[in-house]
């Protein structure tokens, strides 16, 4: 009995029959674990598109203030970040351990720059006095011309006064959903991190590769939450 | 053996409770601090909601003295709002969610599957810290002066107008609700993933199926009751809110989604239980369960539907009028599973060798309480009646009769029925008969004078009543002293049994079920070799053979 315990690899937990039933048990809690986050995210989103239906006109004017520019970088960074990360897992699975740790420092990066990019939108949203709560002025909305540049894209008309009032209505959510997604992005880099140095020990190239594996899961999830942000926060009030 | 009774025990003069087990193991309290042993785990979790039931119930005390008298002059009104609020936190998100998934279902799961743990023993661990950190900051709330929206959190109460503690509540209950999705997940991937050869979806002991089916709506409802806490907290913190109507909210999206959750949590808190009853019939009317395909998918049944009704929550709370009546249609259809259920333990038991040892009573006694509990949910549910009924005592009685006459009975049923198997010692069986007979009884005193004074329209959450309700709520008071004893006696005679209690050996009830068929209390690995299964579940017949065989052997 002990002679055949000793085949099993190091990695393998003392519960599991097998290390592919290790896997398919932990790789299926991570999805379980993801189907929980949707549910999380759900109720945020069933607030914005019921808010937005209410308050259409507030909802509208008020993305008009976000940075198409940034956004759109934003997207992409993500995305290439996915990328990275992808190959990443390709490289622990086909054990090149230079390959996986160039791979996972750049998705770090990619992480910190969308991080940045997030802090320069949000510090923009501050200057203008659309922080909810903290600093926060519908001037914008009951006098669109105040704020020329974007009064020249969109021609926005004024708003009543209790229609004005509901921009921070969308600036709530704005802050409340990017700033979730910005917390799991946070949480991401952080056991990003932890993952480097174990690469970089070589943990992930002597052919267990399921918690980069899982860890890759929950990255391109929150690669997704994002991609339903940006067209829901973003784009659909585009059209002039 | 008499006819009396099913139980098997060893020879007392011989018996010895295995020297090897999962609690002799280790020593040391880190050795229990850092399991990752499931047994270990789920004893943790049994010391520590007894003791917040415990807390919860004094609570319950105190609001029953309080309405002792019609005045409010044993607390003043807004100390009542506290007490009862905290007393429905604590019950619901400390007692009842976890009590029977995370203290039996995670001691029998793993075994009833085949498995040496569940799949993920260190989250079950993390599940357990998070629980105790909930709990902390509940009673840190209780400490800085509780609070007193109801267990509801209903908006804009809660984020407007009152000063007491929600956000420490709105944060304990966030935490408990990580514990409660991480116990949830690992049942899932456990009974997914972990089965034993042999062990296919049919052959699974029903206790399995119904925390299957509470497990999917603990993954699924509680991450929606999580987020619209966030927003509750968010909105008390910087004033800028979905859900407050002076700040352009909407109060009813707040209701839809806390009942979203809510309304599965009530099936998180009675789908174990029926498991637990399930178990206790068939071993003590020697019979496979009646009809157990549908008993197992009527409990996935009661799974999804509980998903479609929770605006039954809401029908004087200004939703539409179509909605009430498509509500409410499908609140009807859940009594259909539950009857199911029912009606196949009844005839689980017809034409069954029945006896009653204490678990059996209690089962018994849900099956009757169940029952009334349920038909009264259909008063509710029905748009009309609910108009005179929501918010008086008719609710409350309706859903003690579940929670309590269910859920806490099917709990008491599954700790006596695996007392055994978790400590290797026999509880005493008279007394805690009577125990079972006394709670019974004391339910009834207490709960079923609120039905009466609920169609009467006594309020619900009023410290003072007018003094013609008097009679009914001494009624109700008096029961609850009595109901208090008879919970209080099975913490007396359960500690006294782990010293004291008769050997139990491996099979006391000869019951069928995999968990039974391993030493008591079972090795920290189960089993010693993991099993096979090779017959259909309460199958009493290849037990009989089996012991036989083992005769033979001998």
């Amino acid at each position: 009995m002990a002679e055949v315990q000793h085949q099993h690899p190091p990695y393998q937990r003392h519960h599991f029959e097998s290390v592919a039933q290790q896997f398919d048990a932990t790789n299926f809690a991570m999805w379980l674990f993801l189907l929980t986050e949707v549910m999380f995210f759900g109720g945020l989103f069933t607030a914005y598109l019921i808010m937005r239906n209410w308050y259409y006109p507030a909802f509208v004017e008020a993305s008009h203030h976000l940075s198409i520019f940034w956004g759109t970088t934003n997207t992409a960074v993500l995305i290439t970040s996915s990328f990275t990360l992808a190959m990443g897992v390709w490289c622990a699975e086909t054990r090149r351990k230079s390959g996986l740790v160039l791979c996972l420092v750049l998705t770090f990066i990619l992480g910190l720059v969308f991080l940045c990019i997030k802090g320069i939108e949000w510090h923009a949203e501050w200057v203008d006095h659309h922080v909810p709560g903290l600093r926060f002025s519908d001037a914008d909305f009951i006098n669109p011309a105040l704020d020329p540049s974007i009064y020249k894209e969109y021609h926005d008309r004024p708003l009543s006064p209790g229609m004005a009032l509901k921009t921070e209505e969308y600036f709530f959510l704005y802050f409340a959903m990017t700033g979730m997604h910005a917390l799991h992005m946070v949480v991401g880099i952080c056991i990003l991190g932890f993952i480097i140095c174990r690469a970089w020990a070589g943990a992930y190239t002597s052919g267990h590769v399921t918690f980069v594996e899982n860890f890759g899961l929950y990255w391109h999830f929150v690669d997704i939450i994002w991609i339903f942000l940006y067209p829901l926060l973003y784009l659909i009030s585009r059209h002039t | 053996m008499s006819s009396a009774t099913i139980v098997n025990l060893p020879d007392p003069s011989t018996a010895r409770i295995p020297k090897m087990n999962f609690l002799t193991r280790e020593n040391g309290l880190l050795s229990w601090l850092l399991t990752g042993d499931h047994k270990r785990i789920a004893t943790l979790y049994l010391i520590s909601i007894t003791f917040f039931f415990f807390i919860g119930g004094a609570l319950a005390g105190l609001i029953r003295l309080e309405l002792l008298t019609p005045q409010s002059d044993l607390m003043a009104a807004d100390t009542y709002n506290k007490v009862f609020t905290m007393h429905g936190l604590i019950m619901i998100f400390l007692f009842l969610v976890p009590s029977v998934p995370a203290t039996i279902g995670n001691f029998v799961i793993p075994m009833m599957v085949g498995a040496k743990d569940l799949a993920l023993p260190k989250i079950n661990l993390l599940s357990w810290y998070l629980y105790i950190l909930a709990g902390g900051v509940m009673i840190y709330t209780m400490m800085v002066g509780g609070v007193d929206t109801g267990w509801t959190f209903t908006a804009p109460l809660s984020t407007h107008y009152l000063n007491t503690n929600v956000i420490s509540a709105g944060l304990a209950v966030f935490i408990a609700g990580f514990s409660s999705i991480f116990t949830g997940l690992n049942f899932i991937v456990t009974i997914h993933k972990m089965r034993c050869p042999g062990m296919t979806w049919f052959r699974l002991p029903l206790f399995v199926w119904a925390n299957y089916a509470a497990s999917i709506l603990m993954v699924l409802g509680t991450p929606v009751l999580a987020i619209t806490l966030v927003l509750v907290i968010l909105e008390r913190t910087i004033h800028i809110g979905v859900f407050d109507p002076a700040y352009g909210g909407d109060p009813l999206l707040f209701q839809h989604l806390f009942w979203f959750y809510s309304h599965p949590a009530v099936y998180i808190m009675i789908l174990p239980g029926m498991g637990v009853i399930s178990e206790v019939i068939s071993t003590f009317s020697r019979k496979r369960v009646f009809g157990y395909t549908a008993v197992a998918f009527s409990s996935v049944a009661i799974a999804v539907f509980g998903f479609f009704v929770w605006a039954h929550h809401m029908f004087i709370m200004g939703i539409s009028n179509y909605a009430a009546l498509v509500f409410s249609l499908l609140t009807m259809l859940v009594a259909v599973p539950s009857a199911i259920k029912i009606f196949n333990w009844a005839f689980t038991l017809y034409k069954g060798s029945i006896t009653f040892e204490t678990p059996m009573l209690y089962a018994i006694g849900f099956m009757g309480l169940f029952t009334i509990g349920g038909m009264t949910g259909i008063f509710l549910g029905a748009t009309g009646t609910d108009i005179h009924l929501t918010e008086t005592y008719f609710v409350v009685a309706h859903f003690h009769f579940v929670m309590v006459g269910g859920m806490l009975m099917a709990f008491l049923a599954g700790i006596h029925f695996w007392w055994p198997k978790w400590t290797g010692r026999m509880y005493p069986e008279k007394i805690s008969q009577f125990a079972a007979v006394v709670t019974y009884i004391g339910f009834n005193l207490t709960f079923f004078p609120q039905f009466i004074l609920g169609m009467l329209g006594m309020p619900r959450r009023y410290a003072a009543y007018p003094p013609q309700f008097q009679v009914l709520n001494v009624f109700s008071t008096a029961g609850a002293t009595v109901l208090g004893v008879g919970y209080l006696l099975p913490v007396l005679y359960l500690t006294w049994s782990l010293r004291y209690g008769a050997i139990a050996g491996s099979n006391p009830w000869q019951a069928t079920g995999l968990e039974w068929q391993t030493q008591s209390p079972p090795l920290t690995e189960n089993f010693t070799e993991i099993p096979i299964m090779d017959h259909e579940a309460y199958d009493y017949e290849w037990l009989e053979r089996q012991q036989a065989k083992e005769v033979a052997s001998v």
